[in-house]
C-alpha cells in the first residue's frame, strides 16, 4: 500500500540515489553547456548545485545524508589535483619561458583578490568577521580554510565563498578576457586559476590544455602565495583579532 | 587505467604525508601535483595510459566540485545576514582579479622575451 512510501525511505538513505542524482544532474549541465554553444549561464557546476540544492530542499534531505553519497566524487578530487602535473608537464617548456610573467601576475592578482575583495564589502558595511573570511576567497578550499582560521574568520563560511568565487570566476572570467583582447591561452588559464582555483580551472581546461596547464600551476602558486601574504596584510589594516 | 589511478593516488599519498610531516601551508593533493611532474621530468616521458586517465578525469573536473559546492546550503542563515556585501565583493574581486592578472601577463609578454607567440 505505501510502496512508494517505502521505496524513498530505502533510497533516501542509500549512497546509491544520491550518487547517481549528482551524475545525471552534471550531465544534464554538459548538455546543455555543449548544445548552448558554451553558453556561460550553463555553467554545469552552477546548474548542478543550484538544482541538487533544490532537490534537497524540497524533500527535506540534510546534506550529510546527500554527501553520505556524493562523497565517491568528491574524492576524486585529490587524484584529479595530482593529474593536473601531466597537463603542466606537457607545456613545461611555455611555462618556463613565460617565468618572469607568471611571476608578476601572480604576485599583482594574489594581492588584488584579497584587497579587492575585503576593501568592497567593507565598503558595503561587511563585519570584520566577513571582511577576514573573503580575505582567501581565491585559494583552494583546504588552504583557504587554513588561512582564514589563521587570520581570525570563519573557515567554514571562507569555504562557501571559495565555491561561489569559483562560480563567479568560471561563468565570468572567459568573457571578460574575451574583452579584455587577451589571446592567449596561457595568460587566460592562469589568470583564471589565479583568480578561481579549481572551479576555474575546470572552465580553463575547456578552453584548452594549454589554458588548463597554467590554471593548475596558479592553484598551487597562489595558495603558497596567500599563505604567506594574508596575515600580513590583516595586520597592515589592523583588522586581525 | 588502473595502474594509472593508482600512480595518482599513490603520488597523492606522498603528498599528504610530506605536509603533514614537514607543516607547509599546501594542500597534500598539490604536493603530489608537484612530485608527479618532477617524478615525470626526472623520467623524460610520459606513460600513454597515465596520459589517458588524466585526461579523462580532468575533462570531468567541473564534477568533481558538485559535492563540495551543495554544501552551500548550509550556510543559507549566514549568507543571508550579509548578502549584499558578499555577493557583490565576491562578484567585482573575481572580475578585477582576473583582469588585473591577465592585463600585467599579458604587458609583461609584450616586452618580454616570451614576446614571439603572444596574441
Amino acid at each position: 500500500m505505501n510502496s512508494i512510501g517505502a521505496i524513498w525511505v530505502y533510497l533516501a538513505a542509500s549512497p546509491l540515489l544520491w550518487l547517481s542524482l549528482t551524475l545525471v544532474v552534471y550531465l544534464i549541465g554538459r548538455w546543455l553547456f555543449q548544445h548552448s554553444g558554451g553558453r556561460a549561464l550553463f555553467n554545469p557546476v552552477a546548474l548542478a548545485m543550484t538544482l541538487l540544492v533544490a532537490l534537497l530542499l524540497l524533500t527535506g534531505t540534510p546534506y550529510a545524508t546527500y554527501f553520505n553519497g556524493a562523497q565517491f566524487i568528491h574524492f576524486l578530487l585529490g587524484p584529479a589535483t595530482v593529474a593536473l602535473a601531466i597537463p603542466l608537464y606537457l607545456h613545461w617548456e611555455r611555462v618556463r619561458r613565460l617565468f618572469l610573467p607568471i611571476l608578476a601576475g601572480l604576485l599583482t592578482g594574489s594581492l588584488t583578490a584579497m584587497l579587492s575583495a575585503m576593501g568592497i564589502a567593507g565598503w558595503l558595511g561587511g563585519s570584520p568577521q566577513t571582511l577576514l573570511s573573503l580575505a582567501p576567497k581565491s585559494v583552494t578550499t583546504p588552504v583557504a580554510m587554513g588561512i582564514a582560521e589563521k587570520v581570525g574568520g570563519l573557515p567554514s563560511l571562507t569555504a562557501v565563498l571559495v565555491i561561489l568565487t569559483g562560480v563567479v570566476g568560471a561563468v565570468a572570467a572567459p568573457a571578460l578576457l574575451e574583452k579584455l583582447r587577451i589571446r592567449d591561452d596561457a595568460v587566460k588559464g592562469f589568470a583564471i586559476g589565479v583568480a578561481a582555483h579549481g572551479i576555474g580551472t575546470a572552465r580553463a581546461l575547456q578552453i584548452s590544455s594549454l589554458a588548463g596547464a597554467f590554471a593548475g600551476l596558479a592553484i598551487g602558486l597562489n595558495a603558497l602565495l596567500t599563505a604567506v601574504l594574508a596575515p600580513v596584510i590583516v595586520r597592515w589594516l589592523h583588522l586581525g583579532p | 587505467m588502473i595502474g594509472a589511478l593508482a600512480v595518482l593516488l599513490l603520488f597523492q599519498l606522498v603528498g599528504e604525508i610530506v605536509v603533514r610531516w614537514s607543516g607547509a601551508p599546501v594542500p597534500g593533493p598539490v604536493v603530489g601535483m608537484v612530485l608527479l611532474f618532477l617524478a615525470l621530468r626526472w623520467r623524460g616521458s610520459l606513460p600513454d595510459a597515465l596520459r589517458a586517465t588524466a585526461e579523462t578525469l580532468l575533462s570531468h573536473l567541473s564534477l568533481l566540485f558538485i559535492p563540495a559546492g551543495v554544501g552551500v546550503i548550509q550556510y543559507g542563515a549566514l549568507l543571508a545576514e550579509e548578502w549584499l556585501a558578499l555577493v557583490v565583493s565576491l562578484v567585482l574581486s573575481t572580475l578585477i582579479t582576473v583582469a588585473v592578472t591577465a592585463l600585467v601577463m599579458k604587458a609583461l609578454i609584450g616586452h618580454g622575451p616570451g614576446a614571439h607567440r603572444d596574441e
